[in-house]
């Protein structure tokens, strides 16, 4: 594959819009709610950007359009300038995803889940036990954990071999969905700490989604809130907490601000 | 670059077979229950025929039941296996991450056909191997190859009807596999299976015509119990591979319609 101009830009979403029809228990009525009502968005090669919003605003939906699992209503999102609908077996070579839920066969061990992942893309088994041995150290997972059923290591060890999973494949772009959710502090910091080196070493673009402030904060060039499918800022940590901190120096007053409730209280309703 | 793209995609087929045949280690203890009841099945089939009058004709009803349980055995585990693929990986929530890997949708479910394949012959032989033990028949003047040559023909249309069900649990999570289980009950009825299929009613008769088992079933027999010579199967073999032929592709193609459907309304991530 040719080598990709530095310029280029990572992500580009235009007019990106998706909705699903629903309907709740016990109602004959479906109706329509909009998941994404109308995102722009560019993201420049080797940025982190987070994407920070309550359940519910969109953040998933978003990241799977662009993963190319779900086919926007409207508008598109190009990856390095391929079209995530019409190039998706291209795009599909550049990324991959970390879901909040960890997607394994949990009866099988994480080498055998990582063999079978990495072999769709074509890496060989032999490269990807080595550096999976190699990557879940760095997270703090002992390499013995590779050959214990799935089922039988923690969410938070479910989640790093979930990353190891993904970064295997040297994505170019990388999807991370609420990828520290569940994790001890201890392993979120590792995982946080990773993801920077990530960048750093793999010359990768990252997108994530958190609920957790002080990650976005911590990580994140720049930060998008979220909320009912529509960015209310996007800007570094530092440009939303002058323009809508009150003085305070944190994003929970940022998003308490933008969206009129907190976090927790927006998880609780 | 050809070849590269086809020795990623063979790359692609092998780990999937690979990851079936973990899977098969890890449940090896439900594997042993299912083979021993498939095994038991067969025998007790194959005993109806026993309970006819001691003679050649009472030989030849057993190998007639044992060929339709033996066959139906195999057929069946490749449309399981097949159609199966999507609904196990939605249980496990793997489906996201296979479905977004760089690998075309026949590579995919390649593999898932290559490992029902080998699975079906693994298990369809221990099978035959106990019902060979137990019934102490020889059947002379049997033509096994051409028998064989007919069963290997009736794979692929089996592989085409096995993808057409993989769509359904694609397009209704909870009432994919459903949908499935009725698909295999009712070819297991029009096929011929157990019996000839002139006896069926006449309002049902006539689907039997729609199912690649009836043929598979009808000449395999005639090649065991009748000696039919190679030669003289040939043309249905090449009706079975004709009629895959057009299964497989319509298959992938329904698969590939039903895909894109539920990267619309968004059900791909749903699990069962």
């Amino acid at each position: 594959m040719a080598a990709i101009p530095l310029d280029r830009v990572a992500l580009e979403a235009t007019g990106l819009r998706k909705s699903f029809r629903e309907r709740e228990p016990g109602e004959r009525q479906w109706r329509r709610v909009d998941a994404v009502a109308g995102i722009d968005l560019v993201v420049p090669r080797r940025e982190i950007l987070g994407i920070l919003g309550p359940n519910g605003s969109g953040k998933s939906t978003l990241i799977r359009m662009m993963a190319t699992l779900l086919i926007p209503d409207h508008g598109s999102v190009r990856v390095f300038g391929l079209d995530t609908v019409r190039d998706r077996m291209a795009v599909r070579r550049l990324i991959n995803r970390v879901s909040v839920e960890a997607s394994f066969f949990k009866k099988l061990t994480a080498a055998e889940n990582l063999a079978y992942a990495t072999g769709l893309y074509g890496v060989s088994n032999r490269q990807s036990q080595r550096e999976a041995a190699r990557i879940l150290d760095r997270l703090g997972l002992p390499a013995r954990k590779l050959h214990v059923p799935l089922e039988q290591l923690s969410r938070g060890q479910q989640q790093k071999v979930a990353i190891a999973r993904a970064l295997l494949t040297s994505p170019t772009l990388m999807l991370l969905d609420e990828p520290t959710t569940g994790l001890d502090p201890k392993s979120r910091r590792e995982v946080q700490e990773f993801i920077l080196e990530v960048r750093a070493t793999h010359d990768a673009t990252i997108i994530i989604s958190t609920h957790d402030m002080e990650e976005a904060d911590r990580i994140c060039d720049r930060v998008a809130i979220i909320d009912r499918g529509r960015f209310s800022a996007i800007d570094t940590p530092q440009g939303l907490k002058a323009r809508y901190g009150d003085g305070r120096d944190s994003l929970e007053a940022v998003f308490f601000n933008l969206i009129g409730t907190t976090l927790d209280e927006e998880e609780d309703a | 670059m050809l070849v590269v793209q086809v020795a990623r995609e063979s790359q692609a087929v092998w780990a999937l077979v690979r990851r079936n045949f973990h899977l098969i280690r890890r449940y090896l203890g439900w594997e042993a229950v299912f083979l021993f009841y498939n095994v038991v099945n067969t025998l007790t089939i194959g005993l109806i025929g026993l309970a006819m009058p001691a003679g050649a004709a009472r030989d030849r009803e057993v190998v007639y039941l044992a060929i339709g349980a033996l066959l139906w055995n195999f057929l069946s585990i490749l449309f399981q296996e097949v159609s199966n693929s999507v609904q196990w990986e939605r249980w496990e929530g793997t489906i996201e991450y296979s479905f977004m890997a760089p690998i075309h949708r026949l590579t995919y479910l390649g593999g898932v056909c290559v490992w029902a394949v080998l699975y079906g012959l693994v298990r369809t032989m221990v099978v035959l191997l106990g019902v060979a033990l137990f019934f102490h028949i020889t059947v002379a003047g049997a033509d096994l190859a051409g028998a064989g040559m007919v069963l290997v023909a009736s794979s692929v249309p089996f592989i085409g009807l096995g993808l057409m069900a993989a769509v359904l649990p694609l397009l209704s999570t909870e009432r994919g596999a459903q949908a499935t289980q009725v698909i295999q009950g009712v070819l297991l009825l029009i096929s011929g299976v157990y019996y000839p299929v002139s006896v069926l009613p006449a309002w049902i008769k006539w689907a039997a015509v729609l199912s690649p088992a009836t043929y598979t079933l009808q000449y395999v027999r005639q090649a065991v119990l009748s000696g039919a010579s190679m030669v003289s199967l040939i043309p249905v073999s090449l009706g079975l591979l004709a009629s895959g032929v057009v299964l497989i592709p319509l298959g992938l193609l329904i698969f590939t319609v039903a895909e894109r459907y539920a990267m619309h309304r968004g059900t791909l991530k749903r699990n069962g």
